[in-house]
């Protein structure tokens, strides 16, 4: 793997999202994603986090503002293969009639003829990736009987044979066992070590400060961008979350963990 | 030896039907179809565009009588209205706030009948029967080349995109962040949609073209977790039923279209029933275990 790749930086521009029921999810968010950093999204059930996420990645078409990656559009930035995306789990049809292989090798379609016939780099880059989150041995599962945790392993590992040099990642903590968590974040952190950029939604506010280097938080709109130090304070909180005590919320998502699926 | 065979009855009345040309030649054609919907209905079904392969078989019948009054092959006609009322419900869904269903509804049900309206109006020879319901056993050869064409056209699209459309039909998103052109995917797939029913119109009729989309795909996907099962299951649940059912309706005079969906019903029913993992059986026992694993932890505690 290279060490010195160049980094990646996402500017958001004044950017407002409205459905066609003429709901207005996102509304004037400007934000800067700091190029090899982590950086967290936090916000509650319905503030808009899939959505500016879909509107980086260019599944949503914004109603209004602009979005840059390293200053190229986005059509332009995943026709180079610089943006990977893990979903949110609910997104995903897991009854579909595909292996965790064939999932992670949809990761290397970009790189190939328009037949996709795999070469021998993409199956070595599937094999590396597989073997990196740890799912070697659930390769030729049906995506549907993995549990939580493998499920975005599986995902993951797509995005990393994928190459890409930015990486959002959609509630990959929701579902997921501690354990899982921890491995994940180990992961997260040698990725930006090696330069990715990486934009992560979550809900366990306890992790955030251990792995976080930068903090957004989001309701309709980013109410405060910055260093997770400077951001993740209490009265922060308690505005993106409106009005809750920020100690009761901890306690409300400390809860939700421990109902996450075993593994 | 020949003469044997000849005098048991059974054997006879088995074989008779195969010295009719035109009975070959049907079984032939609809096995041919019977191919063709089989691998598309994998994609379809996986796709949830069940309501959508409905709508396009509908939407084909002012095609089919305006191509007649035209004088140009009924297929033409038929795809170019079929696949404009695809993009008539794209175009209306994203204009409006309507759900999709009510598009689909409105639309199909719209060409249906101005279709309807055409063929009583326009003074062709188009047996209304015939459209509706299929005609394989009285097919014309001129009518048995454009099937083959349309079908040819089919596979060989889904053959050299199949990998990109199973992609399309997962997870379009992904498809998008890896910079492929879903908007092309996307009218791809229309296309063979209504490829596929205008191969299929002579043998199942509109009518009942929809199951031949369906029902295969459905039935595979019930028995298997794997694509490339799933499509073998299909083709050969699919291409049985078409032999079988167009054989069957020449032996008992009932509609060909009619005969090749009973059997297709049937063989789907059976894998619901008795499918060795997602069947009703195999998921009843599988609820069953629960409560008696639960009753031998209770004894054990009561121990
Ligand atoms: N496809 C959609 N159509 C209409 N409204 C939507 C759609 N997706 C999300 N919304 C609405 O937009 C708001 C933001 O949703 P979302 O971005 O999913 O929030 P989050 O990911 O933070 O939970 C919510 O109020 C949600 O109901
Ligand atoms: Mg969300």
């Amino acid at each position: 793997m290279p060490t010195a790749i160049q980094t990646l930086d996402i500017s958001v521009n004044n950017l407002s999202v409205t459905y066609s029921n003429a709901k207005l999810a996102l509304y004037n968010a400007n934000c800067t994603i700091e190029p090899g950093s982590i950086t967290a999204l936090v916000g509650p059930n319905g503030s808009g986090k899939s959505t500016l996420f879909k509107s980086i990645m260019g599944f949503l078409k914004p109603s209004q503002g602009q979005i840059r990656i390293a200053g190229l559009p986005v059509q332009k930035a995943q026709k180079k293969q610089l943006m990977a995306y893990v979903p949110q789990s609910d997104e995903v049809d897991w009854n579909f009639p595909v292996s965790v292989f064939d999932v992670v090798m949809m990761g290397r379609y970009g790189y190939m003829n328009l037949l996709r016939i795999p070469g021998s780099k993409d199956r070595r880059l599937v094999m590396e990736s597989l073997e990196r989150v740890g799912m070697i041995d659930f390769r030729t599962h049906q995506i549907g009987e993995l549990s939580g945790g493998q499920k975005k392993r599986a995902f993951l590992a797509r995005a990393l044979a994928q190459e890409g040099k930015v990486i959002l990642l959609d509630e990959p903590f929701t579902g997921v066992d501690v354990k899982t968590e921890k491995r994940i974040i180990d992961l997260l952190i040698q990725l930006r070590d090696e330069g990715h950029t990486i934009l992560v939604s979550t809900h366990d506010l306890a992790s955030i400060s251990t792995f976080c280097d930068r903090t957004i938080l989001l309701n309709q709109t980013i109410l405060a961008a910055g260093k997770t130090e400077e951001t993740f304070t209490e009265e922060n909180l308690a505005m993106t979350f409106g009005g809750l005590p920020v100690n009761s919320l901890r306690q409300m998502f400390h809860n939700s963990e421990v109902e996450a699926r075993y593994e | 030896m020949s003469n044997l065979i000849a005098k048991i009855p059974l054997v006879d009345w088995l074989i008779e039907p195969f010295q009719y040309g035109f009975l070959v030649q049907a079984i032939w054609v609809s096995a041919f179809v019977g191919l063709v919907c089989a691998v598309l209905s994998c994609y379809i079904t996986l796709k949830g565009w069940s309501l959508m392969g409905d709508a396009v078989s509908h939407a084909v019948v002012p095609g089919v009588v305006v191509a007649y009054a035209l004088n140009i092959p009924f297929a033409i006609g038929a795809f170019v209205f079929g696949f404009g009322a695809t993009v008539a419900i794209g175009y209306i869904k994203s204009k409006t706030r309507l759900k999709e269903d009510a598009v689909i509804g409105v639309v199909f049900t719209g060409f249906f009948a101005f279709g309807l309206v055409l063929i009583t109006k326009i003074p062709s020879n188009i047996d209304l029967f015939h459209i509706l319901f299929g005609n394989v056993l009285g097919i014309s050869q001129q009518d048995i080349i454009q099937t083959l064409i349309a079908g040819t056209i089919t596979l060989l699209v889904i053959l050299i995109r199949r990998k990109d459309l199973l992609l399309f039909c997962f997870d379009p998103n992904h498809a998008k962040a890896i910079g492929l052109n879903t908007q092309f995917m996307y009218y791809t797939l229309l296309s063979v949609l209504a490829l596929t029913i205008v191969t299929a119109l002579q043998t199942a009729g509109i009518i009942l073209v929809i199951a031949m989309l369906v029902t295969p795909g459905s039935t595979a996907y019930l028995l298997t977790d794997r694509f490339d099962h799933m499509l073998g299951i299909s083709i050969a649940t699919s291409v049985f039923s078409c032999v079988g059912g167009t054989y069957l309706s020449y032996h008992f005079d009932v509609s060909t279209g009619g005969a090749i969906v009973v059997l297709l019903t049937v063989l789907f029913m059976v894998a619901m029933v008795f499918a060795p993992k997602y069947g009703i059986l195999a998921q009843n026992s599988h609820q069953q275990l629960v409560p008696v694993e639960n009753q031998a932890e209770a004894n054990k505690i009561v121990d």
